[in-house]
């Protein structure tokens, strides 16, 4: 499906992203890491002060898009195009990846990357690249 | 000081939820045409990164003349620096993943505020996945000891960085 290039949408956003970040560095020290903080989460061995933090944040991230929706009243949250098996192993592919990596696109490519960290530049350019290349190549055999 | 805690947490989950949403990350069909150079570009994605890590940067460099975070003692960073094979593996198999469905981590859980099936799908696919990683890591470098990254101690945090 065709989509607008949108600037503005995309700089106020990234700017609220960035600033999540900052306020979780700020107020509890932490790299605000959305796989990492899911791996922490689900752990056995964590704490459970540790844990009810990390709820709090899964929480207002799951929120968040609502109170967006609701101030600038459009549709923000869209289904993927592609077919259930597929998102199956993507679910799969993305947890594993992750999980192997210590990072995904918010504790890599955007806290990483903001620390000069070479660890998270490298990961951050290999998931780009291999990103590009299924989308590029292999969503034409997937979707169509 | 609990309460400061969770409220923090919240605020943060609340600003990324919001951010990701505003941003159109939430959009996989956006994600998809950011990545697929094939088709009908849409170069929006470029730009979220392009605001976020600047503001997250500052973040990272006023912290640095603090002693310690609101809440707690120290501040707490990943101490690993090595380029090992999971770390590459992992990210490879991480864009793939991403490719193919147009769901990152957060953007899924993010999603999940307006659910479908073959969304809840990926995500439990994505926690099983999560939960095996250590021990397909492990696999890869048999030195890797399993388990969370390793941390800086609280008082040190900053000096390293």
């Amino acid at each position: 499906m065709e989509t607008q290039f949108t600037p503005v949408e995309a700089l106020v956003g990234g700017a609220l992203i960035g600033s999540a970040v900052f306020v979780l560095f700020h107020t509890l020290g932490r790299i605000a890491g959305v796989s990492g903080m899911l791996s922490a989460f689900l752990r056995a061995a964590t704490p459970a002060g540790e844990r009810v933090w990390r709820l709090a944040f899964l929480l207002g991230l799951l929120l968040g898009p609502l109170l967006a929706i609701a101030i600038l009243d459009r549709p923000l949250v869209q289904p993927s195009p592609a077919s259930l098996p597929v998102l199956i192993v993507a679910g799969l592919a993305v947890g594993l990846g992750t999980g192997m990596a210590n990072g995904c696109t918010s504790g890599h490519g955007v806290c990483g990357v903001s620390r000069l960290s070479l660890r998270s530049i490298v990961a951050t350019g290999v998931f780009m690249a291999f990103g590009v290349l299924t989308a590029s190549v292999g969503r034409h055999l997937f979707t169509g | 000081m609990t309460l400061g805690r969770i409220l923090s947490g919240l605020l943060a989950g609340l600003l990324f939820g919001a951010g990701l949403a505003i941003s159109g990350m939430t959009n996989p069909n956006k994600v998809l045409n950011f990545l697929d150079l094939t088709g009908t570009w849409d170069p929006s994605l470029a730009l979220v990164m392009a605001s976020a890590i600047p503001v997250a940067a500052l973040g990272f460099w006023l912290a640095k003349r603090r002693e310690r975070p609101l809440f707690e003692p120290g501040f707490t960073l990943p101490r690993n620096t090595r380029l090992e094979s999971p770390l590459v593996v992992g990210s490879a198999l991480f864009g793939i993943g991403w490719g193919l469905g147009g769901y990152c981590p957060g953007p899924a859980i993010a999603s999940l505020s307006q659910p479908n099936g073959p969304l809840v799908a990926f995500l439990v696919a994505m926690t099983l996945g999560l939960l095996a990683s250590g021990r397909v890591a492990g696999w890869l470098s048999p030195a890797r000891s399993v388990g969370p990254p390793p941390t800086v101690p609280p008082s040190r945090a900053h000096k390293g960085m």
